[in-house]
């Protein structure tokens, strides 16, 4: 039963941190955005206001298929285990005759 | 040569002074503003549970209430009341009376502070409806600036301690819904015809991808609106707890109580939370406004050019 509970909680961290190498689209996105903006105030000073609020209006939405991984990960890290333990104590508690003939049985039979 | 304003021109409070009804009504609706955030922190204080250590959790459950109807099952009878309602209402209120502040005692010349601030509020939201929109949509600036404010202070909520409306999925999922049906109203202002065959096009093989990419949009309005906020929400939790354990570590030498009080809990968190409450709070609202204009603008029907 700890084997279980210690496989279901590594997968629950594993998943977590492949989730976020989702991470790495909207740096690579929004950095190159920013190169180009700096490229246009380069070239033409007077628009940097308008330039500067366009650029982070469009990172603000490219930003999103990132926070989708990151509330995954989140999902998984904080929320999983403690409904993954709910479900395992209520399924050991309701099933507790089973699981005691289970283990006599185990011991008896173990060479 | 001094023109003298027509009759038109003036209303009638130009005339008489400030009065003490008109004091007395401000200082009442700046009271009552405030009301609902000192309330919000009141039951915050007494109403939480003392816990060990600091939990990430969603938003706390007060009360459930269930509806008069035994035959239903369960889930669908019982309606909790959560944190995030209960504060989501609070704003509500602050809002309300925060409208209220501003536009006591209107008058055309002689301006208070208060309704110069309203006229801006008020142009800015025009020239931002119009300058998105175009012209047409002279009914969207309420519609915009109320969910842009409703947005705006909920995710200000964290900067007093209160647990933000909008770190809450159901709260964000409501406003993506609705301006979902918003955008569906718009498109079958053109006919229920043309909006399903609208599905057909390019190809009629690519239905299907058509009718998810419809879902798509509340989806991901919602998500990006509360990934940011809760994530915000998470790491400042995460922040505080590291800020505890380091200040135990360095401080926990000190006899009696003085080892318990987390020293670093003061001030740092607050560099943090000037990028996350205010900076990405405000700025998600703005795009949350901004695409729902910018959809139910591409939704409309083209104007016939007369």
């Amino acid at each position: 039963m700890e084997l279980a509970i210690a496989l279901i909680f590594a997968a629950c961290a594993l998943g977590a941190g492949i989730a976020m190498i989702a991470g790495i689209g909207p740096a690579i996105g929004e950095g190159y955005a920013v190169g180009k903006s700096c490229e246009i105030i380069g070239r033409q000073p007077e628009c940097k206001g308008s330039v500067t609020t366009t650029m982070l209006m469009g990172c603000a939405v490219a930003e999103t298929t990132g926070l989708y991984a990151l509330v995954i990960a989140i999902l998984l890290i904080f929320v999983a285990p403690n409904l993954m333990g709910n479900k395992l104590v209520s399924l050991i508690s309701d099933n507790k005759e089973m699981l005691k003939e289970l283990a006599q049985a185990s011991s008896t039979t173990a060479p | 040569m001094t023109t003298e304003p027509t009759k038109t021109d003036l209303c009638e409070t130009d005339e008489a002074p400030i009065g003490r009804r008109d004091r007395f009504l401000t200082r009442l609706w700046f009271v009552l503003m405030l009301l609902p955030l000192l309330c919000g922190m009141l039951l915050k204080l007494f109403l939480t549970p003392p816990s060990e250590g600091i939990t990430v959790t969603g938003a706390q459950i007060y009360f459930t209430l269930s509806l008069p109807f035994p035959n239903l099952p369960a889930p669908i009878r019982d309606l909790p009341i959560t944190e995030s309602q209960v504060n989501s209402a609070l704003v509500l209120l602050f809002l309300f009376f925060f409208c209220l502040f501003l536009t006591q005692g209107l008058r055309t010349r002689g301006k208070s502070a208060r309704q110069v601030l309203a006229e801006f509020i008020v142009e800015k939201v025009e020239g931002f409806v119009s300058g998105t929109m175009g012209d047409g949509y002279s009914g969207f600036p309420p519609f915009v600036c109320a969910i842009l404010m409703l947005s705006a202070f909920s995710s200000l909520l964290a900067l007093l301690g209160l647990y933000a409306p909008t770190s809450d999925i159901n709260v964000v999922g409501g406003w993506a819904i609705l301006v979902f049906i918003m955008i569906t109203r718009y498109k079958m202002k053109a006919g229920f015809g043309s909006y399903l065959k609208g599905f057909l096009e390019p190809i009629p093989v690519l239905a299907p991808f058509n009718v998810l990419s419809e879902f798509s949009t509340p989806i991901s309005m919602a998500f990006r609106h509360y990934g940011n906020v809760m994530s915000g929400g998470v790491i400042a939790t995460l922040v505080y707890a590291a800020l505890a354990a380091l200040s135990t570590a360095v401080f926990g030498w000190l006899p009696g109580f003085l080892g318990d009080i987390p020293f670093f809990q003061i001030g740092l968190p607050a560099v943090l939370s000037v990028y996350f409450d205010l900076f990405s709070g405000c700025l998600q609202a703005f795009i949350f406004a901004m695409l729902t204009m910018l959809y139910i603008s591409l939704a409309a029907p083209e104007k016939e050019s007369s």
